[in-house]
């Protein structure tokens, strides 16, 4: 098994000094941290995906050709409400991992229900206001700016949408086979991928919302 | 088995950052890091919809909010952190901010500058046969 050269290996120290690894134990590393690592890499490459259209977004966010900019399109106060169903989610996703660890079933079932319901909500303002831009003319093919717009938003939402299945998922595959590890590391990944979706969140309210509406 | 496997995993899972036994892993590191991203995003809010910071400031000001926020969604939610097993996250961690550092600048600077030496639109009617 190669995780103990993926965990260890790249820290730069020889496996042969003790103080480096603080008490713990030399040897494979536990799979859970091999699994936390691996999805970690594919977060980050995701991100870097996300910085791709971020980017688009930031050269085309003044070609609006003639049509509405950001000034007259985007309404803080809801952008506002959606972003604290999305922190909050976030929380209660946190809270939710914390209680399978500690095998209360119960908790963590009330707390992907809300997880659930606020990552919905967020979706539900996201499609509405999708749905009001355009019906004002405001679609994805009025200019360049509103192109970049709906790809970048647009993207985050589908990721959001996704998140929400993979979530209903783990519930069922929980109800199924219980708290056992392999579920356990699944949903590990999924809180990662959930408070990953967050950051991106908070890149993309300062870029396009705060900034675009001034 | 499965108890064994745990019981192996609850010995050397010390520095994941993930565990139970992890304090970063805990109800208060979830709801300090709640109480830190609502006070950054009003914050956010604020700066843009008042004149608390001075006009032109403005965008450095909320570029610095936003990245103070995720550093806290990084620590709190994320439980990136300096443990000996961490090593390898924050590396790659690092890397992904470079390659995202190269994307967006890199694609801000190429642009301006083929913005800045594109002809006006009289030139290019002028160069017509």
């Amino acid at each position: 098994m190669s995780a103990h050269a993926a965990t260890a290996g790249l820290a730069g120290a020889p496996p042969t000094t003790p103080e480096t690894t603080a008490g713990s134990a030399r040897g494979p590393a536990p799979v859970r941290i091999v699994v936390a690592y691996g999805f970690w890499i594919f977060l980050l490459s995701d991100i870097i995906m996300f910085s791709a259209l971020f980017a688009t977004y930031a050269v085309l966010s003044g070609q609006t050709a003639g049509g509405p900019s950001g000034r007259e399109l985007f309404e803080l106060r809801h952008v506002g409400v959606e972003t604290l169903c999305l922190l909050f989610s976030s929380y209660t996703c946190g809270l939710g991992f914390l209680a399978i660890e500690r095998r209360r079933l119960g908790e963590f079932y009330l707390c992907c229900a809300l997880t659930f319901v606020l990552g919905a909500s967020f979706l539900g303002l996201e499609i509405s206001e999708f749905a009001g831009m355009i019906a004002r003319g405001a679609g994805p093919s009025r200019s360049a700016f509103l192109s970049a717009f709906f790809s970048l938003v647009g993207l985050h939402g589908i990721h959001v949408s996704a998140g929400l299945l993979w979530l209903s998922f783990m519930v069922a595959q929980t109800a199924a086979k219980g708290a056992r590890d392999f579920v356990r590391r699944r949903l590990l990944c999924f809180s990662l991928f959930w408070h990953a979706l967050d950051i991106i969140w908070v890149a993309l309210l300062t870029l396009v919302y705060l900034m675009g509406a001034r | 088995m499965e108890q064994s496997s745990q019981a192996h995993e609850a010995s050397i899972d010390h520095a994941s950052g993930v565990g139970e036994s992890e304090p970063s892993g805990s109800f208060a590191s979830y709801t300090v890091g709640l109480v830190f991203a609502l006070l950054l995003t009003g914050a956010s809010f604020l700066v843009s919809q008042t004149h608390l910071l001075w006009a032109p400031g403005v965008p450095a000001g909320l570029a610095v909010l936003a990245i103070a926020q995720m550093g806290v969604h990084l620590v709190f939610f994320l439980h990136i952190s300096t443990g000996p097993d961490n090593t390898n996250n924050v590396l790659a961690l690092a890397f992904g901010l470079l390659i995202v550092t190269l994307v967006v600048s890199g694609s801000l600077w190429i642009m301006a500058n083929l913005n800045a030496n594109m002809l006006p639109p009289s030139a290019l009617m002028e160069m017509q046969p």
